[in-house]
């Protein structure tokens, strides 16, 4: 906070004194970073003199060899190939992977909660708001490692073993004959992709680039032109239609055809039930959520309704080869001592996604309120009065407004996550810190490299997302004048 | 020692002035208290009461060095250590010794610079199952979920044994004996694996041990024992020949009850240079003369301490087996007192 | 007419009707439920759900505390208690009644003195209460709150009462110091700013020496095996000269830097006054406290640090962690601001970095790394090498709040006080904190109330805070293997009810903040 005391217009300069260094604020800072700079050096110096000493003493040295050495370790949440004659390197990227998949889930889940619970404690239904705060305040006050390991012990004890599904007087059963729930974690079917997958897959994915594409376009009609152009129709069958269409026409044009219209009948269902149901609630968000529930129960009802039908003349048809030239499901089966084949959702996984979901969710529930009561309520007014509807009050004035408050606390909080995933040691979930912070650093007892690769993974993890989440930050801010 | 006010301050808050490599004698003496590193709870081996003393059979072997160096047995600090911490306390020279279920492996010895000073104890890998599981050898474990106690080679020889046999499992790491004894029992994993000492002894605290079993397959030699650190020679010895004190005091049939009886001097010259009424071996490891008197005087020869920790009339319940002398068929073996 | 038309009307109402009472539906707790529970469709089903959800929650726990065995031995014990009651669920509170000490204080705390770190809670209320309730508590009770670090100590860690007194003393004599020399005459002051300038210049000179000497070892060792290595070496080298080159023109330069300055006083003030906190800790304290112990003993028996669990650590951690990291972020909160690049980022990586990793690995640090950092004869207690290293994180967390602070401050602000004149230090300590710390607060409380929940980490590195016996000793014992619900229970209402008051104060505080903008 130095202030420059120019010298007076025409005054020569004044020849160099050593004092100015000290006293003249042009010099000052430079000499106090000289002597900083200094104390830093001699602060190393010390520090890697020490290092050097007690390393030699301890007959130790630096030394990142082990990575490449086999682990010996069997890892049971393996995103890639891993076995235990694997490297430790390889062991630590499993943990990596493992780290980035649980905090992934557990920030859009917190997200939800958060969201959710937010909402719901402005709600003016008494119940539900004490319900929320209670949540709230319970979930925030109370360490996240013992919420860990509280659910983890839940999931432990509530949920029956393997073993309560077995025999002819099983106490457990399958739900759908599909998807297991036991204390070692969910079995579910997980999908087997055929070629023509890929195809589908392709379709789909252009087909969101032509929804971009379109809204921009009509985004752009709408501010040059004033043009109002109706985005919710095209949207919905663009989503659809071209997707579909791959996937069955060349099976069965017929079944095809008969699948399109059902989908037709489908979306015009739910949509006459949200609009008929929308207009008859009044409220924005009471309405919007009502109208909502409503549209998905007529889509069950359609979908329940119809379904058996196609279930029927499905196959008379020929749509059944179609589908399974696409994926098929592979089922788990309780087989020997597990439930094999399928997918598993690993007990350490869920407890720890799931209490850090929990956690943060708390917290993002108060920002999600904070950031809802920031709008003043003549922002909501104001648009009224220009004749803005209510749908377009919220996406067009409050959301933009709140997301800017709730963002960058947001972004913390799925910071927070990803340090926190780190607690997994607690429940044995293998993530980077389990593994190489964990079985490698016991095996190899090089503490000083792999808690120095522990820490730079993290890092690096940090500032990718604050990174991204800046962009993203940036681009959401309201543009000032 | 105390350079200074500041650090004595601080000494009293947690500074204490460490051992260097060259003389943990002379340091653990002027300190007046030994630093051993224990679990940081086993039962039988290593766990505080309820009044939070000190007990088991590894907590033994440390009040004996005690006794030996500082004719005080409870002159002990304990410091637990995980599996995690142990090693770098060791080195650090925040302990004077360890006296934790540590495996002695070459890479212990040879590149963690470590001194293994014998072994008090044959252990060995083994695996647990529910009774009504039906199974009766570990090879007929293909695709079942095993819990490991993390921290120790565990993982290792489980990743080995199942890989030879080529049979499939999944395993489920788990921090502390009592989570894995949770995850257990109710069912999270079919079979519990650690040492199987520990098996035994977790199996004692179940409200049915009866329902359990311990497979017959001991897949690893776990020779676990008390360590020091490298380099310092002199101290390894102490420790060592506490060791082998307490063991040839059993050979020898001195016991806690007839010890001042053996000490007044005995026609077995062996127990008399054993417990100082002959010679000097005290001398040659830099203590008195009655320092293998104090170290058996503790708790008693090695069976002694055996049987009241985890022997058979305890809880825990083991078996000498290969922990028997070898006069009776073990390993226990001392090299001679002279 | 209206005449006429009074006369034309049969009755007219001179007084008024009372109000009659609202319809039924419109008043007391009808309405309200109308209002509140019911108002909508999807209210009344948001309603009927969240009852049916406190049902269940109600109906599956209260059984379990209502049977709950509050005087049992044993898990086992405990369970044929409850089977004798024909209880089906119930839980066994009886591990708090016979594990309570452990859960509180730790198994090695000796039994007898469980009183003093009691006391020291207590007295932590009443020291704490000045500086939280600033309005309301006369300003002279901050003395005790002064005072109380050196109670606490006492009272925890034990020992001669004459120690942390003395200490007590010689920061106060220091002060004095930093009085005398300021008020000093110029030309004493001249005299002793040489003598002092010319004690740190070589005392400077000397010490980088040693840096230097030491930085030329380290790269002599680093060896040459890879071009990593050798860059490393290189650089170690660089660092070498350098400091070979300036130890000598850096220890000039000081020693007339402390000379030169003795008009203005400042730095040999400060200078003057740690050379003599230097001489009194160092020298003086320890002496002259066993002199007087040995005269009129005043002992408590002195407890370890190591022998410190239980909820008690988690206090001690989080009281003491708080307080140190309060100055060290304000420190880097300022460094962060400065407009010199150097120290700026040198704050930023700082910050950045501790930001950027979990607690869990900065604990292993302390736990496995921060001994080899350390002179090989010296080694820190566990308690203390983590005391560090969750000072440093809270601190690098309590900086961005106090950045905030500062930016959220009108430009005018820091106008104002240079057009007052008022150099940096003065500008700072009178204008800028003061400001920047209220608007803190509530983030810094926020920050305090994270670092406290977070102290239960430490079990994780085997130290025994009150998870840490939980999950050792506790669950580990013969008597009550694998209990957890009524202990994480407890575990959790013992911080829940530190936590929200904590952030109660807070919000409170928040009000009390905001009605001054009015």
């Amino acid at each position: 906070m130095t202030t420059m005391t120019d010298s007076p217009v025409g005054t020569p300069p004044e020849s160099f004194r050593l004092s100015m260094l000290l006293n003249d604020t042009r010099y000052r800072s430079l000499t106090f970073q000289f002597i900083a700079l200094v104390a830093i050096i001699a602060f190393m110096a010390f520090v890697g003199g020490n290092l050097v000493r007690n390393l030699a003493e301890a007959g130790l040295n630096i030394s990142y060899a082990f990575l490449g050495e086999p682990a010996g370790y069997d890892i049971n949440q393996r995103p890639i190939e891993y076995d235990s004659q694997s490297s430790h390197g390889r062991a630590a990227i499993v943990g990596l992977l493992n780290t980035l998949i649980v905090a992934f889930l557990a920030c859009i889940t917190a997200t939800v909660f958060g969201v959710v619970a937010g909402v719901l404690r402005l709600s003016n239904n008494w119940i539900v708001r004490k319900l929320m705060s209670f949540y709230v305040e319970i979930f925030r006050n109370v360490p996240v490692l013992i919420w860990i390991l509280i659910i983890f012990s839940i999931m432990i004890n509530a949920m029956p073993g393997p073993r309560a599904f077995r025999g002819e007087n099983a106490t457990s059963s399958m739900l759908f004959d599909s998807f297991a729930f036991t204390n070692r974690g969910v079995f579910a079917p997980s999908p087997v992709f055929n070629t023509a997958f890929w195809v589908v897959a392709a379709t789909f994915l252009l087909s969101l680039v032509a929804i971009y594409l379109f809204r921009a376009n009509a985004t752009k009609k709408l501010y040059s032109e004033g043009k109002l152009i109706p985005t919710f129709w095209p949207t919905l069958a663009l989503l659809f239609l071209p997707t579909m269409a791959v996937m069955l026409i060349p099976a069965n044009p017929l079944m095809g055809i008969l699948f399109i219209a059902v989908c037709v009948l489908f979306v015009v269902g739910v949509y006459l039930a949200f609009t008929k149901i929308r207009e008859l609630v009044p409220g924005d968000n009471l309405g919007g959520l009502v109208a909502l529930i409503a549209a998905a129960g007529m889509g069950y009802i359609i979908t329940s309704l119809i379904a058996p039908i196609i279930m029927a003349i499905g196959p008379a048809l020929g749509a059944g080869p179609a589908v399974e030239s696409i994926m098929t499901w592979n089922m788990p089966e309780l087989k020997g001592f597990n439930f094999k084949g399928g997918l598993q959702i690993r007990g350490s996984l869920i407890a720890l996604w799931f209490a850090l979901a929990i956690y943060t969710g708390a917290f993002i529930a108060e920002n999600v309120r904070a950031g809802i009561l920031a709008i003043s309520k003549g922002q909501t007014e104001a648009a009224g009065a220009l004749g803005l509807r209510p749908n377009r009050i919220m996406n067009l004035v409050i959301l933009p407004q709140a997301l800017r408050v709730i963002i960058p606390p947001l972004i913390s909080q799925y910071l927070n996550i990803t340090k926190n995933s780190s607690l997994a040691i607690a429940v044995g979930y293998m993530d980077v810190t389990g593994t190489l912070g964990g079985i490698t650093l016991l095996q190899t007892g090089r503490a000083i490299e792999t808690i120095l690769l522990l820490m730079l993974f993290y890092l690096t993890i940090s500032l990718l997302i604050s990174f991204f989440m800046n962009i993203f930050n940036n681009r959401m801010k309201l543009q000032e004048r | 020692m105390k350079k200074s006010v500041f650090l004595g301050a601080l000494t009293v808050a947690g500074i204490a002035a460490t051992a260097s490599a060259a003389a943990t004698l002379d340091e653990v003496k002027a300190r007046g208290k030994l630093n051993c590193g224990v679990t940081t709870g086993v039962p039988g081996f290593a766990e505080p009461d309820a009044n939070g003393v000190w007990q088991g059979f590894d907590v033994a072997v440390c009040r004996a060095v005690a006794a030996a160096v500082l004719s005080d047995p409870t002159a002990v600090e304990f410091v637990p250590t995980t599996g995690k911490t142990r090693f770098t306390a060791l080195a650090s020279g925040e302990i004077d010794m360890l006296a934790r279920n540590t495996t002695w492996t070459f890479s212990r010895d040879v590149d963690l610079k470590f001194e293994f000073t014998g072994v008090n104890y044959y252990d060995g890998q083994g695996f647990m199952v529910p009774k009504d599981l039906g199974v009766s050898s570990a090879k007929d474990l293909d695709g079942a979920t095993v819990c490991i106690q993390t921290g120790t080679t565990t993982e290792l020889n489980l990743a080995d044994f199942f890989r030879s046999n080529n049979i499939s499992y999944e395993p489920v790491p788990i921090e502390t004996g009592a989570e894995a004894v949770q995850q257990y029992n109710a069912g999270a994993c079919d079979v519990y694996t650690t040492d199987a000492s520990a098996l035994a002894a977790q199996r004692a605290n179940f409200e049915d041990p009866s329902a359990h079993v311990i497979m017959p397959e001991i897949i690893s030699k776990e020779p676990l024992g008390p360590l020091v650190r490298h380099g310092d020679n002199e101290w390894a010895d102490i420790v060592r020949w506490t060791l082998n004190a307490l063991i040839t005091a059993e050979e020898l049939g001195v016991t806690s009850v007839n010890l001042d009886e053996m000490a007044a001097g005995s026609n077995n010259p062996e127990i008399n240079r054993l417990l100082g009424t002959e010679g000097d071996l005290g001398a040659m490891l830099g203590l008195d003369k009655e320092w293998g008197k104090r170290a058996v005087g503790v708790a008693g020869n090695y069976g002694e301490i055996f049987e009241k920790n985890i022997g058979e009339s305890t809880p825990i319940g083991l078996a000498r087996g290969l922990n028997a002398q070898w006069t009776d068929g073990g390993l226990i073996y001392s090299p001679p007192f002279r | 007419m209206s005449d006429a038309h009074a006369h034309s009307v049969a009755f007219v109402r001179e007084t008024e009707i009372p109000p009659s009472p609202p319809p039924a539906s419109q008043a007391g707790a009808i309405k309200w439920m109308r209002d509140n529970l019911f108002s909508g469709l999807f209210n009344s089903i948001l309603t009927l759900l969240a009852i049916y959800f406190i049902y269940k929650l109600v109906a599956g726990a209260f059984p379990w505390f209502w049977n709950g065995v509050w005087d049992a031995e044993s898990i086992r014990d405990c369970r044929d208690i409850l089977a004798e009651r024909g209880a089906e669920t119930g839980a066994c509170f009886a591990v708090l009644v016979d594990r309570w000490d452990h859960l509180m204080f730790g198994f090695k705390y000796p039994q007898t003195e469980y009183w003093r770190p009691t006391l020291a809670f207590v007295l932590l209320l009443f020291a704490a209460a000045p500086a939280l309730f600033y309005k309301y508590v006369p300003r002279k009770f901050l003395l005790f709150t002064a005072l109380y670090p050196f109670i606490a100590f006492w009272l925890i860690w034990g020992g001669s009462l004459w120690l942390p007194l003395a200490i007590l003393v010689a920061i106060i004599a220091t002060g004095f110091v930093f009085r005398m020399v300021e008020g000093l005459d110029v030309n004493i002051r001249s005299i002793l700013a040489a003598i002092v300038g010319l004690v740190a210049g070589i005392g400077l000179a000397y010490l980088l020496y040693q840096g230097a000497k030491e930085l030329w070892f380290i790269s002599n060792s680093v060896g040459s095996g890879s071009i990593l290595t050798m860059l490393a070496s290189f650089l170690f080298k660089a660092a070498s000269v350098f400091m070979f080159v300036f130890f000598i023109p850096m220890g000039i330069f000081v020693g007339y830097a402390i000379y030169n300055d003795a008009e203005g006083g400042g730095l040999v003030t400060v200078v003057t006054a740690l050379f003599a906190l230097y001489l009194f800790v160092a020298y003086l304290v320890d002496p002259v406290a066993g002199a007087i112990n040995a005269i009129i003993p005043i002992e408590l028996q002195a407890v370890p640090s190591r022998d410190m669990g239980g909820y008690m650590l988690n206090m001690i951690l989080g009281v003491v962690c708080v307080s140190l990291s309060l100055p060290l972020g304000i420190v880097l909160a300022l460094g962060r601001q400065s407009n010199m690049p150097l120290i700026k980022g040198v704050c930023v990586v700082f910050i950045e970095f501790i930001r950027g990793v979990p607690l869990i690995t900065l604990l292993f640090v302390a736990n496995v790394m921060l001994a080899y950092f350390m002179p090989p004869e010296t080694n820190f207690d566990l308690i203390l090498r983590v005391i560090i290293m969750i000072t440093m994180f809270s601190s690098a967390y309590i900086a961005e709040v106090i950045r905030g602070g500062l930016a959220a401050l009108p430009k005018g602000q820091y106008e104002a006080a240079d057009s007052l004149g008022l150099n940096y230090t003065q500008a700072t300590r009178l204008i800028i904190l003061p400001q920047a710390l209220k608007i803190s607060i509530p983030g810094i409380v926020n920050i305090a109330v994270g670092l406290f929940k977070d102290t239960t980490l430490v079990s994780v590195i085997s130290m025994f805070d009150i998870v840490g016996m939980i999950r050792g000793p506790i669950q580990q014992s013969t008597d009550w293997i694998s209990i957890y619900w009524e202990v994480y229970l407890f575990a959790s209402m013992v911080f829940f009810v530190v936590c929200y008051s904590i952030s109660q104060y807070s919000q409170w505080l928040e009000r009390q903040l905001r009605t001054d903008h009015h």
